[in-house]
């Protein structure tokens, strides 16, 4: 009989201040914590009062990691509202952006705060040490991400250059085409660096997840689409609150997302995967089946694989949205404010980010509801650590510690995003 | 100078976006030289490994919210050789200082479902106002150059080459047409800080100050040229108040058009 507990105060290798608190009593897990103790910064309050047109640099500064998810979730919230579409080469232009924040944000997990779980480092510059190609390679291909952004955005992080209705600028098909190159290296490098993971040790571990995404009918879902999942939800965003439901759990103050029935639900690259396979470019797909990346997929520690095919996939559609650029006439749409609540939601690299904003006729806001992936996946997290520790109790201690580290991991918890509205209660010992 | 050791490099957070510790991470061709030169010792965004300090060079992000933080930030200063807090949430209260003008509480029952859970300040100030600061680089992010230059400077034991001049001088060098002048926009370049390569000009829209107040801001002389071009006074307040609003010459500013 054993009793005994796992617990880490700071979580590292995520984004923001996060802290993990496992229960064993008689070989029994008796509590799970996912913790969050970043503060609050209350960004659906001071959004009121604020004009319409400020919503998308607002947002941005939720997360420094994937500021783009803000900027164009708000953006099509707003357009909703005021009755506007984007079209043609500046909707091409928001893929691509986001292409580049996909590429970014997945590298920089998969092998700069994820891959060293896999391999036994305690970071990236020490994993440096071993595989020096490895790291340098994926450092470009972060940079190449980088490049998207900055070229399109104005800066990597928190990009200027995005507004309700499209761009302030958009750039000459010269410029894009300089970018062409790197784009292309780093789809090679992409799918030798899936190979490269294909190959880490992965613990055996399923579980029955209902997956949520965007689909499209179009594409690959990333900006727009109907909200999906694998135990039969489709419904447009604008019913979001009807179907997925915050609440409040007894032994935390986390809000846990919910599908209606009670279910939790796991969302981001290993949920899009599933729900999308057919979607991913044909070198995505290739490069998948050469991994071993099963379409079903119920491992959460193969996130790591989903997210380099969307690296792949990220870079492929880069290439194709670059070589058919055509300038655009206007660099966006005129948007007249108009009184009404619109919703916007786009796959985040973690999953989807839904907004849902109500303006008045003057253009100010008056209510705002932003979630982020970080904040569903909670209660899934929790949940993944609950079994994997049932399954694992004979492990020694410091290795049970860091398998359920890399669990956390798993889910690429952003947790500055999801704090600004979340609150654990505060208990560092 | 001569050193035996390699100096101690600690990342801290408080209420942020992690978007200034990730300038770090973003430095894709100076990381691993940096990480050469210095011994990351604390920086959890990127590594398990916790060295214990003193440390050398504390980088601190995020802006001081909470009750526990107000304590924290007091054990870092002790730890650290420098401390330099960067980017706005760090020098000026951040995004989260919008509450620094309301009632607290209204915006926690706004968020949440059971308010009494929440430990929250009723303002979020920059760390400067909690302990002393050996330098601080602004910005919303900061701009990942100036970070290198920041951590050479370190290296060098030289002051980093920071200008403080405004947006404005940027803004001409690079030969861009003024966005205010020619194109009728709001922009904030004469006030705000330099440091972002005059980014928004250059993509034809106004600066909106995400690197704050520069070292000697006329904001009333810019809020009467604004006012000349038919902006209204709720306009210049929203201007004002945003990534940098408690900076105190904007918070001066942005009150001034309220009474």
């Amino acid at each position: 009989m054993k009793n005994k507990s796992i617990r880490v105060n700071y979580l590292a290798r995520v984004e923001g201040e996060g802290a993990m608190y496992v229960k064993i009593k008689d070989d029994q897990v008796k509590d799970v914590k996912f913790k969050i103790f970043e503060p609050p910064r209350f960004f659906e309050a001071f959004l009121k009062g604020r004009d319409f047109r400020e919503a998308p640099d607002i947002t941005a500064r939720i997360c420094g990691i994937c500021p783009i998810a803000y900027e164009l979730g708000a953006s099509y919230a707003m357009e909703d509202i005021c009755g506007v579409k984007v079209e043609g080469p500046l909707r091409a232009l928001r893929r691509l952006i986001y292409n580049g924040e996909w590429i970014e944000s997945h590298v920089l997990h998969a092998f700069m705060l994820h891959a060293p779980d896999f391999l036994g480092y305690e970071d990236a510059i020490r994993m440096a040490r071993k595989y020096p190609a490895v790291v340098k390679d994926a450092l470009r291909m972060k940079k190449v991400g980088n490049d998207i952004m900055s070229l399109l955005g104005g800066r990597e992080i928190h990009p200027i250059n995005l507004r309700v209705g499209g761009f302030y600028k958009v750039p000459r098909r010269r410029d894009l085409h300089a970018l062409l190159d790197d784009v292309k290296w780093g789809r090679e490098a992409a799918i030798i660096g899936a190979k490269f993971i294909a190959d880490f040790p992965f613990p055996e571990f399923e579980q029955d997840y209902e997956y949520v995404g965007l689909r499209h009918p179009d594409e690959y879902a990333v900006i727009e689409g109907r909200l999906v999942s694998s135990k039969g939800m489709d419904i447009p965003i604008g019913e979001y609150d009807r179907h997925l439901v915050e609440t409040q759990v007894p032994h935390s103050t986390a809000l846990h997302t919910h599908v209606k029935q009670g279910q939790t639900c796991q969302v981001g690259p290993l949920a899009r995967v599933n729900l999308n396979y057919q979607q991913l470019t044909p070198i995505a797909q290739e490069t998948a089946q050469e991994v071993g990346l099963d379409p079903q997929c119920r491992n959460p520690f193969k996130s790591i694989l989903a997210r380099i095919i969307e690296v792949v996939f990220a870079f492929d559609e880069a290439c194709r949205i670059i070589e058919s650029y055509e300038e655009p006439d206007q660099v966006a749409v005129k948007v007249q404010a108009q009184a009404g609540t619109g919703y916007g939601c786009t796959e985040a690299p973690r999953g989807i980010c839904y907004h849902r904003y109500t303006i008045d006729d003057a253009g100010i806001i008056t209510d705002a509801k932003i979630v982020s992936p970080t904040a569903v996946n909670q209660a899934t997290i929790e949940k993944d650590l609950q079994a994997f520790v049932q399954g694992h109790i004979d492990l020694p201690d410091d290795q049970l510690q860091y398998h359920c580290e890399q669990a956390v991991r798993n889910y690429d918890p952003c947790i500055s995003c999801s704090a600004h509205f979340l609150k654990l209660k505060v208990d560092r010992e | 100078m001569t050193r035996n050791h390699k100096p101690k490099l600690a990342v801290w957070k408080f209420a942020s976006c992690d978007g200034c510790q990730l300038s770090l991470l973003d430095c894709e061709d100076e990381l691993l030289e940096i990480s050469a030169e210095v011994e990351i010792a604390n920086f959890a965004e990127a590594s398990r490994a916790v060295v214990n300090g003193p440390y050398d060079l504390s980088l601190v992000e995020g802006s001081i919210t909470t009750p526990h933080d107000e304590q924290r930030i007091h054990k870092i200063r002790r730890w650290s050789k420098f401390l330099v807090p960067i980017g706005a949430c760090a020098t000026a209260g951040g995004i989260q200082a919008l509450r620094n003008f309301a009632d607290v509480q209204k915006f926690v029952s706004v968020v949440y479902a059971q308010p009494q859970y929440i430990a929250t300040l009723n303002k979020s100030t920059p760390i400067s106002d909690h302990v002393f600061v050996d330098f601080e680089l602004q910005g919303c992010p900061i701009n990942k150059l100036q970070l290198v230059e920041l951590l050479s400077a370190f290296l060098a034991g030289r002051k980093p080459n920071v200008p403080r001049h405004s947006v404005c001088v940027e803004c001409k060098t690079k030969g861009n047409v003024c966005v205010m002048v020619a194109g009728g926009e709001m922009c904030l370049g004469p006030v705000t800080h330099a440091g972002c390569g005059a980014i928004c000009p250059s993509y034809n829209r106004g600066c909106y100050s995400c690197f704050g107040p520069q070292e000697s801001p006329n904001t009333s002389s810019l809020s009467h040229w604004l006012g000349e071009h038919g902006r209204e006074k709720r306009e210049l307040v929203r201007a004002f108040r945003e990534f940098n609003g408690w900076a105190e010459a904007f918070r001066r500013e942005s009150e001034s058009h309220e009474k």
